[in-house]
């Protein structure tokens, strides 16, 4: 008898385990604080990030939103005058308190910032950089990510006869998908995005939007923004912020339509 | 009232274009004096055996001019190799690496470094620099100097060209958006590897500026190097042996032995030169400026 219920339970863990892999987040926030000199920017932050679905971290200017994005691949790093403590789970890894190799990790998220900061070099070798980072040197393959990496991002009919010149002569919209398809050609899982759209026309804002529709099927995005209509056309999970703490999360139809709290309330009120 | 705004206006305009036409006259005007003062010279001997001959011997009337461009050029040369490696990881290190509090106190000392005056630095030579050298660089290669050499002067004038660089290149290296570090990181680069791809290759059209900047500035100086360099007249390729810069030349003889004739000439003539280096640098600098921008 005893057998058969240890039997039984293992049985079941190894069910679990197998479903709950798609349900299990990809990314677990626990206990994040996050000073500057003074201020307290993040308040005790405890999150997790469901695998492949849009998360949208929500919310005003200065709230706390980009911090909270630049923690999880521990840019952090580069503002001295941050204190960050806490954890970051990126899959089994605490990105914070890791003794592994932070670059090797930080290549597990694509970064998508405000405005598209290229590479100084042309338009193949900003998409190959993550690459031979990596440590592939082979000519065909790295041409191989190069195409299938603009592909992805629908820049290569657009850059093919061109891929030697430099990367600043793009548009403005063509450079934001160039910055996405070096983000992907180092194959991360997760797509981290800092208000993407905001120095877009909104052609290229759409576009940039309608990639994201497509690639979280295969990746995981958390998007920052304080557009509300952003949020609601994408959101599959959205994030509310407010001043370093997390006010409210949870589906969109849920939060959009039934705010719980008065602040999110005045934000929507506001935000339309 | 509509007629006085637009006539103050127009003067103002015309105030701006004429400070602007001063300033781009004056090395024309410079240029011009010089040469004007150096024809009874050039009258006498072309520019060019001027400027390649060695044969320097006023009272016989024999003017030649390249122990003093080579003697510049040579503790030129010195002072790059010397301070441009030191003024890049220095500005690197400031810019990328370093904390608020360091670099608080290290900038007032660049900013006070770059305005000693020339002589204290010659000092500085002559009380350290040169018995340094003449004690414990020299016996090392087993060389015996007074210490007043190429060497000395190519020390100092790299001392004195590292603020110069170093205030440049700090200035360039934080124009660098941090957004593109966080880009280059985010793709899987260590700290340094996005410096040298990323911020140093940014940064390269105004690192040469930098180092045209220090060049020019190191081949123009004058007391300092003179009081260190030895002023002797004789082309060696030992750096321990004294050498004679051009500037030198003006500065330790202008005002004497005029009674020789032509020697005045001369003198205008190795300041015209001087002119012609530094536009000459200014030009290849804008180029490889240019060159690198295009990248």
């Amino acid at each position: 008898m005893e057998i058969q219920n240890i039997v039984d339970s293992a049985e079941n863990n190894f069910l679990n385990l197998n479903s709950g892999i798609e349900s299990f987040p990809i990314l677990r926030i626990q206990n994040l604080n996050v000073y500057a000199e003074k201020n307290h920017i993040l308040k005790d932050i405890n999150l997790e990030i469901p695998r492949n679905k849009i998360t949208v971290l929500l919310g005003p200017s200065g709230c706390g939103k980009t911090t909270l994005l630049k923690c999880m691949n521990k840019l952090t790093d580069l503002y001295k005058e941050l204190k960050v403590s806490g954890n970051i789970f990126i899959e089994q890894d605490d990105i914070l308190n890791t003794k592994k190799d932070i670059p090797s990790i930080r290549q597990k998220m694509g970064l998508l910032s405000q405005r598209p900061y290229l590479l100084p070099m042309s338009i193949y070798k900003n998409v190959a950089y993550g690459v031979k980072l990596k440590g592939i040197r082979d000519k065909k393959l790295l041409h191989y990510s190069v195409e299938k990496n603009l592909k992805e991002v629908g820049l290569w009919e657009e850059v093919k006869d061109r891929l030697h010149s430099p990367a600043t002569k793009l548009s403005i919209g063509q450079q934001q998908r160039l910055c996405l398809a070096r983000g992907l050609a180092v194959k991360p899982r997760i797509i981290l995005a800092d208000e993407p759209t905001s120095a877009l026309d909104p052609i290229s804002s759409k576009i940039i939007e309608n990639l994201f529709v497509e690639l979280k099927k295969h990746y995981t995005i958390i998007l920052v923004t304080h557009i509300l209509r952003q949020a609601v056309r994408l959101a599959d999970h959205v994030v509310f912020m407010y001043y370093g703490d997390i006010i409210e999360q949870g589906p969109p139809d849920e939060l959009f339509n039934n705010p719980k709290t008065e602040t999110l309330k005045k934000y929507l009120v506001e935000g339309n | 009232m509509i007629f006085r705004r637009i006539a103050v206006d127009k003067t103002n305009n015309v105030w701006m274009v004429a400070s602007l036409a001063t300033i781009l006259a004056l090395p024309l005007i410079i240029g011009i004096g010089l040469y004007i003062k150096s024809i009874p010279l050039l009258e006498y001997q072309s520019a060019g055996s001027l400027v390649t001959s060695s044969e320097w011997l006023p009272s016989q009337g024999k003017f030649g001019f390249w122990p003093f461009i080579y003697g510049s050029l040579y503790v030129t040369m010195i002072s790059f190799l010397l301070s441009a490696p030191v003024c890049v990881f220095a500005a690197i290190y400031l810019t990328q690496y370093a904390s608020k509090r360091i670099v608080n106190i290290f900038m007032p000392i660049v900013d006070i470094l770059a305005g000693l005056p020339s002589v204290i630095y010659g000092v500085f030579g002559i009380l350290v620099v040169v018995p340094f050298i003449s004690k414990y660089l020299a016996p090392i290669f087993d060389v015996s100097t007074s210490g007043y050499c190429i060497l000395a002067g190519g020390i100092v004038l790299s001392i004195m060209s590292i603020p110069y660089m170093l205030n440049i290149m700090i200035e360039v290296f934080n124009t660098v958006p941090i957004g593109i570090k966080e880009a280059s990181l985010s793709l899987g680069a260590t700290s340094w590897e996005s410096i040298k791809h990323v911020v140093v290759k940014r940064s390269i059209p105004g690192v040469i500026s930098a180092f045209g900047l220090g060049i020019a500035k190191a081949f123009g100086e004058t007391i300092a190097v003179m009081m260190v360099v030895g002023n002797v007249l004789k082309i060696s390729h030992n750096p321990f042996k004294g050498g004679y810069p051009l500037p030198a030349l003006i500065a330790n003889n202008y005002g004497e032995m005029l009674s020789i004739p032509k020697y005045d000439s001369a003198l205008m003539f190795a300041a015209l030169l001087l002119l012609v280096v530094i536009l000459l640098i200014n030009i290849v600098f804008r180029y490889l400026i240019y060159k690198t921008q295009i990248k």
